[in-house]
């Protein structure tokens, strides 16, 4: 038997397939039996209630979508009544997506969900910073330092630190929340893209710009987890465009300890289920006893040091 | 804690031996993503066109007014992304057979228009909360225009299996791009046709039409010792004061 196990920053997940935060929600139950996922990523929840972003907030392109969504939320209370207890009859353990203007939000935030039921925190630091001007946390490695400090004082619970692929210096960001106590990164978010309507000549999302998804990003997002998994210790869990058995298998080679699923369900609503289940064939054709073993096993026998020098820039 | 090995109902697939087993065999799916074999894909008219797919069981247990999401064929021209959301059109759960109704108008439905009998969709669903029809009713009225007739198909088969009657109200822009009329007789329905071009699908003459079809508004009227259900909206509202004295 095939074991899929893996641990991910404080966790050990069952197997390494788990819905990327946004793309999954309790009506999926109806499709796939949530006992077979290795955990569950809550949507994005913040402390204020949001109504969300104008309309229209998604639109296809080749090999992908486009969303501005904006983070409706529902609110902190709702979150504990209602979505917390729902969970607690599954057995894949719950991480809760958390977003926040400021630091202190930020903090506060991860604090009143350090309760039982909640086994992660994953901090998604690719929004706005209000007090930087309205730059994301993680698009600088001293914000999203200082921002994963005060997140790591305020709980207890395996914090994983969700990046975003719009910075041009990623594996710095990504020490940075090392440094500043993050248990697991997530690698990474949608890229800020945008698309116009040739009849009407205007934007075709209400918000303007939005964030690209799907098979259209992998080889970007993909050679990201590969530098982030150089430039860190901590498990690199890696999210982009990932619909299909072979491009999970693809970022566990690039360094990915676990995957991430979203656009991909929206088109096939049990891509997850059918990952895992190929993952095991996958691991049976190649005599691998362990899925673990995959990862970071990509093989670069042809680069000498100097030649990968720009994949990753020395410290 | 389960045992592992005594759980074998699903043969030697691996992934079912594992810890998992016992869910997998009471977790069972209410909506289902799977390839169904297209049956037939024809035009009804120079606009509309009518697919039929064999599917599984729990696609064919849809009910009247829910919907499937259709993973539409990439064509030369054309590489639709996300699925394509369609009114289910009938379906039969002994033929395991479900049906829709189309107009080609972008990316996804010209891809559509491409299937023949044999291709393989990818449909997803049932979704959504259908109809409520109440088995008291006597009689309904169903209102819709081109591809929106498509929900209401269902309904009408339903309220005849009901024993509810069924008068339809459809529109078109022509005479001539008309669907679905047949099918709604087939149901037992009276069917109402207005159009564009005939300048009788305005609102002003579908109020007119709608006047006395609902039958929200009867009430008992006794004629010649006799119960009878008169309209207010159509035969009153003045009315004898003593056959109103029921």
């Amino acid at each position: 038997m095939i074991d899929l196990s893996v641990r991910v920053g404080g966790l050990t997940l069952a197997n390494p397939v788990m819905p990327a935060s946004g793309t999954f929600a309790e009506g999926l139950d109806k499709v796939i039996d949530f006992n077979r996922l290795g955990a569950f990523v809550t949507k994005t929840i913040t402390r204020e209630l949001r109504a969300g972003n104008p309309l229209p907030r998604v639109v296809e392109c080749a090999g992908g979508l486009i969303n501005s969504i904006g983070i409706p939320s529902k609110g902190v209370p709702y979150f504990l009544d209602e979505t917390l207890p729902h969970y607690a009859r599954y057995k894949p353990p719950l991480v809760v997506s958390i977003s926040a203007p400021t630091g202190e939000d930020f903090a506060r935030l991860a604090a009143e969900l350090t309760r039982v039921g909640v086994a992660a925190i994953e901090a998604n630091i690719s929004c706005p910073n209000i007090e930087e001007d309205g730059k994301a946390f993680a698009m600088r490695a001293s914000s999203t330092e200082l921002v994963v400090r005060q997140l790591r004082a305020a709980t207890s619970l395996p914090l994983w630190v969700k990046l975003t692929p719009n910075t041009g210096d990623l594996p710095e960001v990504a020490r940075a929340a090392e440094r500043a106590g993050a248990d697991a990164l997530v690698v990474a978010n949608t890229i800020l893209a945008m698309a116009i309507d040739l009849e009407t000549f205007k934007p075709c999302l209400g918000n303007i710009m939005g964030g690209l998804s799907g098979p259209a990003i992998k080889p970007i997002v993909l050679r990201q987890v590969y530098q982030c998994a150089r430039a860190v210790k901590i498990p690199v869990i890696g999210c982009g465009g990932i619909s299909t058995t072979e491009d999970a298998v693809e970022y566990m080679l690039a360094g990915a300890s676990a995957v991430q699923v979203g656009t991909a369900t929206f088109v096939q609503p049990a891509a997850m289920t059918t990952i895992i289940d190929g993952l095991v064939k996958f691991c049976e054709r190649r005599d691998i006893v362990r899925i673990a073993d995959l990862i970071g096993a990509v093989l670069n026998e042809e680069s000498d040091e100097p030649e990968l020098s720009w994949v990753a820039p020395p410290q | 804690m389960t045992t592992q090995s005594s759980i074998s109902l699903v043969g030697t697939d691996p992934i079912f031996q594992d810890r998992t087993a016992k869910t997998a065999r009471s977790w069972a799916p209410s909506v289902v993503g799977e390839d169904a074999e297209v049956l037939s894909n024809d035009s009804v008219n120079l606009e509309y066109r009518h697919l039929v797919v064999r599917c599984g069981a729990v696609a064919a247990s849809a009910v009247p007014g829910q919907f499937f999401q259709l993973l539409c064929p990439h064509t030369d021209g054309d590489q639709p992304f996300l699925r394509r959301p369609m009114s289910l059109y009938g379906v039969n759960p002994a033929r395991l057979e479900v049906e829709f109704l189309y107009k080609i108008a972008g990316a996804g439905t010209r891809g559509l228009a491409t299937l023949r009998a044999g291709d393989a969709i990818d449909i997803m669903g049932p979704l959504g909360v259908g109809f409520t029809l109440n088995p008291k009713l006597r009689h309904i009225v169903a209102i819709g225009r081109g591809a929106g007739l498509a929900t209401l198909a269902p309904l009408a088969q339903a309220a005849k299996a009901n024993g509810t009657k069924v008068t339809a109200i459809f529109s078109a822009r022509r005479p001539e791009l008309m669907v679905s009329v047949e099918l709604f007789n087939r149901h037992g329905a009276d069917v109402v046709a207005v159009t564009d071009s005939e300048s009788t699908s305005g609102p002003a003459n579908i109020e007119r039409i709608l006047r006395g079809l609902c039958f929200c508004c009867v009430r008992d009227f006794n004629v010649g010792g006799e119960i009878v259900h008169r309209r207010v909206c159509w035969d009153g509202p003045v009315f004898d004061m003593m056959e109103a004295l029921p």
